[in-house]
């Protein structure tokens, strides 16, 4: 069971975006960041951990044009290195990489119009750090934009670009338990449900590719080797990663899932859609049979809210937080 | 985000303007074949030929107050004058129906559906109006065109789009109120029970599978909500039982138009933020819209042309006391900025813009009535 915490006010409401919650803890400090994008701004709000300090930060997408719909951001996200931690912003106009406590713009990265027929949008979306300095930005062209990041300073550069996609990305996942050696540790989403996987390093390389059954695949997570992908027709399926093979497939929600998370020491799974329902599912590996079981644990509606974002706040998944659109709010949940 | 938002914003709230009126018309008690003149007058000026080629065009939205000044424009493109209190109260009215629809439509595509419901109206009314409804037609085949074979996560972008342009509004409607729809705080209420959108299952199976692809095991889980399965799905064709309710008429004589006006509510920062940010593209804005407005055109309106008055309100003294209410100074839309540039070219662009807007004003000289808009441009 979870019970409702004190719930985070923040400066604007969440707009309706797959994934719209990010979620970082400074364990040194006592402190959990979180931020919530709303039309070209993105709310950042640090809380100490009793709950009762909070200070806000408000960053704007500067690029491009003022009109409001041209500078909408679409995704915000932490990307969490060995070495430094970042704060990814993807829009319409690119993609900036800040400080992880929003204070210094380190690196812009302009999206080229060119390419893209002139009825389709052009943005950026799908955040994912991946094997030690790479982060991995999609863009509404499917490609996958890797890019290489220094220990310190602002030397970024675009590494590789990845095409396998032909539709816009939705989200890029990377392994989240310590497990060394995986044969596969990346995954890329799409809006026609694609699902790629990859081997990271000095050259990316595909390992599988999941092939669409239909629908948007709005949110992606791996664990352990194991792949959760969340659905437009509210289903999450669980895949091997490297054989693609379905352990299970679950009718989840009644809406458009907007949101997975994972929590990488219990394998606890959390699932957020435009139901205003809130899953908690458990995965675990069947190691005899070589399969992974999905149960479910617990549901809570948050009355009347079209969930956006929902994120563990700490890796046993005890804590959990949840935003949705129009909402002025992070709501958290706590495990009793 | 999505560049094809705009044509279904602009002819749904359109759709939605026209049953407000529709229910005005009858409630006031204006005669038969002035009402008739006036839905047929704002039709045609909705779906005029050269307009709809520019709405169709791949663009972004534009701002919520070129958008207002669009609809100003169209609901006084007949005999009809409507004061500034009333127009205020029909865009809230109409933005807050369409709100509720696209919020409330149960997936993505069905944003169509909505539309097809308003198009069909639409036709409706001008069913004995050969040549106009022939317009509506094309418009209609158009839609279809355009929309129909597009991929669920672009109707998704769209209606990202259109709920990013209504975020934060909040404006309580009495007659969501009534169908326990809407909450006191302007939150729409969403249930959790009732028929899932088409081709989703209703949640509450884990289905596994082992490494042969062969189903091992069913477990059900309670979900929370009551769901039961989907109803069929609607037509997209022109013609068609859309099974869809969203975008219908809810209006009725005996359930009229009315709004509760809370200000709290309304001066949400987003508001607050399009006005304190100065917008360098303003000018690009007002060159599109005064390209728009070439399609519109003017009714000129002569005391002898027998034009009047609508009041979206019960009651004169009612509206009266609306306009007297100073509503937020971000609110009025009687300013639109435009931020002076060095630049010569721009000027003289800028001044065949304000020129094009005086031919109109003058062309409403003639009238005593219907000030509202010359003082919308007055701000010019």
């Amino acid at each position: 069971m979870y019970r409702k915490e004190k719930s985070i006010q923040i400066k604007s409401s969440a707009s309706a975006l797959y994934n719209n919650l990010s979620v970082l803890p400074i364990l040194d400090k006592n402190l959990t960041y979180f931020t919530v994008v709303h039309g070209n701004t993105v709310n950042m709000v640090s809380a100490s951990t009793d709950g009762l300090n909070f200070s806000h930060r408000q960053l704007q997408s500067k690029e491009g044009s003022v009109t409001v719909s041209s500078s909408v951001i679409t995704q915000a996200s932490w990307c969490v290195l060995p070495y430094r931690a970042l704060l990814v912003l993807t829009s319409l106009k690119g993609i900036q990489m800040y400080e992880s406590d929003g204070s210094i713009m380190v690196y812009w990265h302009a999206l080229d119009a060119l390419e893209t027929p002139p009825a389709q949008a052009v943005f950026a979306r799908g955040i994912a750090a991946a094997s030690g300095h790479y982060i991995c930005v999609g863009t509404s062209s499917g490609l996958v934009l890797v890019f290489d990041i220094p220990n310190k300073g602002t030397n970024i550069t675009l590494a590789e670009v990845l095409a396998e996609h032909r539709d816009p990305i939705t989200d890029i996942a990377s392994e989240v338990s310590e497990s060394k050696d995986c044969p596969a540790d990346l995954v890329t989403a799409d809006d026609a449900g694609v699902l790629c996987v990859w081997k990271s390093g000095e050259d990316f390389k595909l390992v599988s590719k999941i092939s669409a059954y239909g629908c948007t695949c709005s949110s992606v997570k791996m664990w352990k080797g194991v792949i959760a992908a969340a659905y437009g027709s509210g289903q999450i399926r669980i895949y091997d990663a490297v054989s693609g093979m379905v352990h299970a497939e679950v009718n989840a929600h009644a809406r458009w899932i907007y949101a997975l998370d994972i929590a990488p020491d219990s394998g606890k799974l959390l699932s957020g859609a435009e139901d205003s329902f809130v899953q908690i599912w458990k995965l675990s590996q069947i190691l005899e049979s070589d399969t992974v079981e999905i149960e479910h644990c617990h549901s809570e509606c948050v009355t009347d809210v079209q969930i956006c974002g929902s994120r563990f706040c700490d890796p046993e998944g005890n804590t959990f937080a949840v935003t949705g659109y129009d909402l002025c709010e992070i709501i958290r949940y706590i495990q009793i | 985000m999505s560049l094809r938002t705009l044509p279904l914003l602009f002819i749904n709230l359109g759709g939605e303007m026209l049953y407000i009126l529709d229910q005005r018309l009858r409630a006031q008690n204006i005669p038969a074949d002035k009402a008739k003149k006036v839905m047929n007058d704002i039709i045609t000026t909705m779906f005029n030929k050269k307009f709809m080629e520019e709405l169709f065009k791949p663009q972004e939205l534009y701002s919520k107050k070129a958008l207002r000044t669009v609809f100003d424009r169209l609901a006084h493109a007949s005999i009809m004058r409507l004061n500034q209190a009333s127009m205020d109260k029909l865009y809230d009215l109409m933005t807050m129906a369409f709100k509720y629809q696209v919020l409330l439509c149960p997936r993505p595509k069905d944003i169509l559906l909505v539309t097809f419901n308003h198009m069909d109206a639409i036709e409706d009314f001008v069913r004995d109006s050969p040549s106009i409804l022939n317009q509506v037609d094309e418009t209609f085949r158009q839609l279809i065109d355009l929309y129909s074979c597009l991929p669920a996560g672009e109707f998704q972008l769209i209606r990202q789009t259109l709920l990013i342009f209504f975020q934060d509004m909040h404006i309580r409607v009495s007659i969501f109120l009534k169908d326990k729809v809407q909450n006191s705080n302007g939150r729409f209420v969403l249930p959790t029970c009732g028929p899932v959108p088409w081709g989703t299952e209703v949640p509450g199976l884990i289905r596994t599978f082992n490494s042969n692809g062969e189903e091992v095991k069913r477990v059900e889980f309670v979900n929370g909500g009551h769901y039961v399965g989907s109803l069929r799905e609607g037509s997209y064709d022109l013609y068609g039982e859309r099974i869809l309710k969203l975008g219908t008429n809810m209006y009725s004589v005996s359930r009229p138009v009315e709004t509760h006006m809370s200000g709290t509510s309304k001066s949400s920062a987003s508001h607050a933020k399009e006005n304190t940010v100065p917008n360098p593209l303003a000018k690009e804005e007002l060159n599109l819209l005064a390209h728009l407005m070439g399609g519109l055109e003017m009714k000129k309106m002569n005391s002898g042309d027998g034009g009047f008055r609508l009041n979206l309100f019960t009651s004169d003294e009612e509206e009266e006391q609306a306009t007297l209410l100073t509503r937020p100074e971000e609110l009025s839309n009687k300013v639109i900025n435009i931020q002076a540039t060095k630049d010569q070219h721009e000027k003289e662009e800028l001044a065949q813009i304000m020129d094009d807007f005086k031919i109109q004003e003058e062309a409403k000289q003639s009238t005593s009535k219907g000030d509202d808009l010359l003082a919308l441009m007055d701000g010019l």
